[in-house]
């Protein structure tokens, strides 16, 4: 599985999201492979995503894919990232 | 995991700041400050938001401020400003401001180490607040496990 996460610049926001992520998916005990982006890579780095992690502000710049978008609000919060996860990939 | 460099010099404590704009140059200010980044990265970092939003407020009372890889990038580094009031940055859920962390980084391929002993302080809940009420310099490096 891979899950991609965007953000404007593809290090930073992105990158703690990514390690977040995994560190949850890792308690979830789900293998997947998680990106970090930024958005102007979105098309080609998320052809093959299952999830796409972001905020809202660049949800529309996404637009259409076959990818589950889901929005975070606190990066840092992994009990909102657990639920999340959890109901996208449960 | 190790975090970037932060120097007392890139740390300035209860700061004014009149709005996202100002605070946001204060963290690119800290960064020169302690040779992480040269004075135009501050515009850098503003123009990401202006281009994508108020998306690096990425938890309550905390952004973090930065642009990419480039010329603009001395060495890698971080900065901490706090604020003596809070600003807005047009941000749905996390508004207003407390923390403005200013993040520089040399390439983007090696920076996930540096983003994940972030990303390690702050997952500490308490983190956020303890630095907005940090009083000194030493007292921060403290909180970020320096």
């Amino acid at each position: 599985m891979k899950i991609v996460t965007i953000c404007g610049a593809g290090i930073g926001s992105s990158g703690i999201l990514k390690v977040n992520a995994e560190r949850v998916l890792r308690k979830l005990d789900i293998t997947a492979d998680v990106v970090a982006a930024d958005i102007a890579s979105v098309r080609e780095v998320a052809a093959d995503a299952q999830v796409i992690l972001t905020s809202a502000e660049f949800v529309e710049a996404i637009g259409k894919t076959f990818a589950d978008v889901i929005v975070i609000q606190n990066y840092f919060d992994t009990a909102e990232l657990t639920a999340k996860l959890e109901a996208a990939l449960g | 995991m190790s975090l970037p460099s932060l120097p007392k010099s890139a740390i300035v404590i209860a700061a004014e700041a009149a709005d996202w704009r100002a605070a946001v140059t204060l963290a690119g200010e800290a960064l020169a400050e302690s040779g992480a980044a040269r004075p135009a990265y501050s515009a850098e970092m503003i123009r990401m938001i202006e281009e994508h939003g108020p998306y690096v407020v990425i938890a309550p009372g905390l952004a973090l401020a930065h642009a990419r890889p480039g010329p603009e990038v001395l060495a890698d580094g971080l900065s901490i400003v706090t604020l003596a009031t809070p600003v807005n940055f047009g941000h749905p859920y996390n508004d207003p401001v407390r923390v403005v962390l200013g993040l520089a980084v040399t390439s983007s391929s090696e920076h996930l180490a540096a983003v994940a002993a972030v990303a390690n302080v702050f997952n500490d809940s308490t983190a956020i607040s303890d630095l907005a009420a940090a009083t000194s310099a030493d007292e921060v490096q403290k909180i970020m496990g320096l």
